[in-house]
């Protein structure tokens, strides 16, 4: 990956960071409902993961802080705004909501809200592809906390006894709501909680997008190869609440601060400006212009969009 | 029109689907190499190789999830889960994902699944395994159900089942897997939704599905012989959608109804059809229809208790002298 590439990667990362922190915004206008779990602190991780994948090509399937991942898969940023507001031209129609963003054509397989669903049905795209012959690879990315699903372990035998094309990413920002990791869980290295099912694995820093991007590489290219599922853990931090109504009273603001002085994205833009490929005017002037697309095209697209009709109410709910 | 057993309908509409289609595949509990618990995959290991005859680990949730997300890209599982008892644990992924997933979505992406899996009380087997689950999944949207109640039926509704773009549950029953009947030579089709009359009555209409159907025709034969009533026996063989012009056109005719079910009365079938009755043809009733069902408790072992708690042919029989003033 040449500096051309990883500039193009910050400014991912960024999108992905504004997009969050505007969504924050519109829900405290109230243009957006429900539940709203954001992404600022976690982008180096799909950002490392799919640029050693195929995004638009590889099947991804996450929980429900999914936006960023939709975004990076091909999904229109419009779109998915659009879906946060409960518009017709969401996403999933504004049927789904933050939780529930789907994008099938680029095979983004969707966000699910119950904690642990998408182990299996990850597992299942992946026998899908094994039986179509495809040499894509199927990925799901969930929180630590999941791996205490029953699913989890269901689904580690179940993959590695098929040798099922898939890679379990798991983004380990140590907590599951306001429950730190040691509370929950007894092994907290979560990459080896999967050599009980003799399944490939190995945990490495999850702010530094190169780290990621080497690490994914390894893994992508074993699940591509076919050398069986593979499970890599990422470790990061969210630096929002869970979702909306968090006072983070679980956690201390030093260890936040701890963790902000490690954001993935100044560590991606330090380097490249280390690097000389960008001046810190240039990653002011990219911010401000993310800012402005999404204010004027993203934002401006979903408010203007109209509702869904209340007499197509029961439409997609049966073929 | 050959006679064969339920078992057999089942293996042959499996066999016919996967010939026609390498994305058919099957998977549960011992269904390959040891050719299924009631024999409905006999000899499809041998035959289709165990990439499309899945044996599964005891992970109901999990193959179920599993086999949900291979239909997300056009995969057909028919998936058999051992006992109802046990697809409760696989109830997260039938509910939360299968039936949701087309909705959710917006219509982008669907789960075609089959689930079949055996319901109701056998013989002695305990309260662990004698649950009947069809009210759980009727009560779902976005969940085609179905059960069979004899074996052209069992043929044709999972041949329709497999081809449906809806996930379909297919309730079947552990005491009939050896029940024989006529099945067309032809490959047949048996729509998912609708009723059928068993049996053409004037008097009453008896209301069964999947093992009370049996239950409603012995029923109405004794009627007629020894007590000059005439019932009419309708199949619902599809419980979700219910037919519910087929059950205003019954009870219209009839303006009586007796629901027979294996099920404990609460939130069941009887008392969607009693709703469905009263929202279309009320002032057709010359009676307040009747519920025939389980007694409300866990199935109990011994024997003659296991017998009181689950109705049968008798039951309709005093169900509907009752109505007619004559018990
Ligand atoms: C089956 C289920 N149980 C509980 C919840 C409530 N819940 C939502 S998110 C969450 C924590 C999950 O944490 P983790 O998997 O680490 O992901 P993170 O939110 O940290 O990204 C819980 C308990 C749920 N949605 N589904
Ligand atoms: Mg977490």
């Amino acid at each position: 990956m040449n500096l051309q590439d990883k500039k193009r990667v910050l400014r991912e990362m960024v999108l992905g960071r504004r997009f969050e922190e505007r969504c924050y915004q519109a829900y405290m206008e109230r243009k957006i409902g429900g539940f709203l779990h954001l992404y600022p602190g976690q982008e180096a991780c799909v950002n490392g993961v799919m640029e050693a994948a195929r995004p638009g090509q590889d099947y991804v399937i996450t929980g429900y802080r999914d936006h960023v991942h939709a975004i990076k898969c091909g999904a229109d940023p419009k779109e998915v705004m659009a879906e946060l507001y409960a518009k017709e031209t969401g996403s999933s129609k504004g049927r789904g909501g933050s939780m529930h963003i789907f994008d099938v054509k680029h095979h983004f397989m969707g966000g699910y809200a119950l904690v642990g669903g998408p182990f299996p049905l990850a597992t299942g795209i992946a026998k899908a592809i094994q039986m179509k012959g495809g040499d894509e690879i199927a990925i799901c990315f969930l929180g630590d906390a999941a791996n205490n699903q029953g699913t989890f372990h269901e689904t580690m035998n179940m993959a590695k006894l098929w040798n099922l094309p898939v890679l379990f990413v798991c983004e380990n920002n140590q907590y599951g709501i306001g429950t730190v990791i040691h509370r929950s869980t007894a092994v907290l290295d979560q990459f080896k909680r999967v050599c009980g099912y003799g399944i490939e694995a190995a945990q490495c820093d999850g702010q530094d997008f190169d780290v990621v991007y080497e690490h994914a590489k390894t893994a992508v290219s074993h699940v591509r190869d076919r050398k069986g599922p593979y499970f890599l853990e990422l470790m990061t931090y969210r630096y929002r609440g869970h979702s909306m109504s968090d006072s983070r009273s679980y956690r201390t603001r030093e260890e936040e601060e701890m963790w902000k002085q490690r954001d993935p994205i100044f560590i991606l833009r330090d380097r490249l400006v280390d690097a000389g490929a960008m001046t810190m005017d240039e990653f002011a002037a990219l911010e401000k212009e993310i800012d402005g697309y999404i204010e004027n095209e993203v934002i401006r697209f979903a408010d203007e969009s109209p509702e869904p009709d209340v007499a197509d109410l029961e439409k997609y709910v049966l073929a | 029109m050959a006679e064969m057993m339920y078992w057999e309908a089942i293996l042959r509409a499996h066999d016919e689907e996967m010939a026609r289609d390498p994305l058919v595949i099957c998977m549960g509990e011992d269904i390959g190499v040891a050719g299924g618990t009631y024999k409905a995959t006999k000899g499809l290991h041998e035959k289709y190789g165990p990439l499309r005859v899945i044996d599964t680990p005891i992970s109901e949730n999990g193959y179920t999830g599993l086999g949900i997300g291979a239909s997300f890209l056009g995969v057909r599982p028919i998936i058999e889960i051992m006992s109802v008892n046990f697809a409760w644990l696989a109830t997260d992924q039938i509910v939360n994902t299968a039936a949701k997933v087309r909705y959710m979505s917006g219509g982008q992406l669907a789960a075609p699944v089959v689930i079949r899996s055996p319901g109701g009380t056998a013989h002695q087997l305990g309260a662990q395994h004698s649950a009947r689950m069809e009210k759980v999944f009727m009560g779902i949207a976005g969940l085609r159900v179905v059960t069979p109640s004899n074996p052209k039926q069992a043929y044709g509704l999972l041949k329709s089942a497999v081809r449906s773009d809806d996930p379909v549950f297919i309730n079947e029953h552990e005491l009939m897997y050896n029940m024989k009947g006529e099945v067309p030579d032809g490959e047949y089709f048996h729509p998912l939704e609708g009723s059928e009359v068993t049996r053409v009555g004037q008097d009453v209409t008896l209301f069964g599905y999947n093992i009370s159907v049996h239950w409603c025709l012995k029923a109405a034969d004794i009627l007629a012989k020894q007590h000059g009533i005439s019932a009419e026996v309708v199949d619902l063989y599809a419980l979700s959608p219910l037919d519910r012009a087929g059950i205003r056109k019954s009870v219209a005719k009839t303006h009586r109804a007796v629901i027979a079910e294996e099920d404990e009365a609460p939130v069941g079938v009887g008392a969607e059809v009693i709703a469905i009755i009263n929202e279309e043809c009320f002032f057709e009733l010359d009676a307040a229809p009747v519920r025939v069902h389980a007694a409300n408790v866990p199935i109990p072992y011994n024997h003659k208790l296991e017998k009181a708690a689950i109705p049968d042919h008798e039951d309709v029989v005093r169900a509907v002298l009752r109505l007619f003033g004559k018990a």
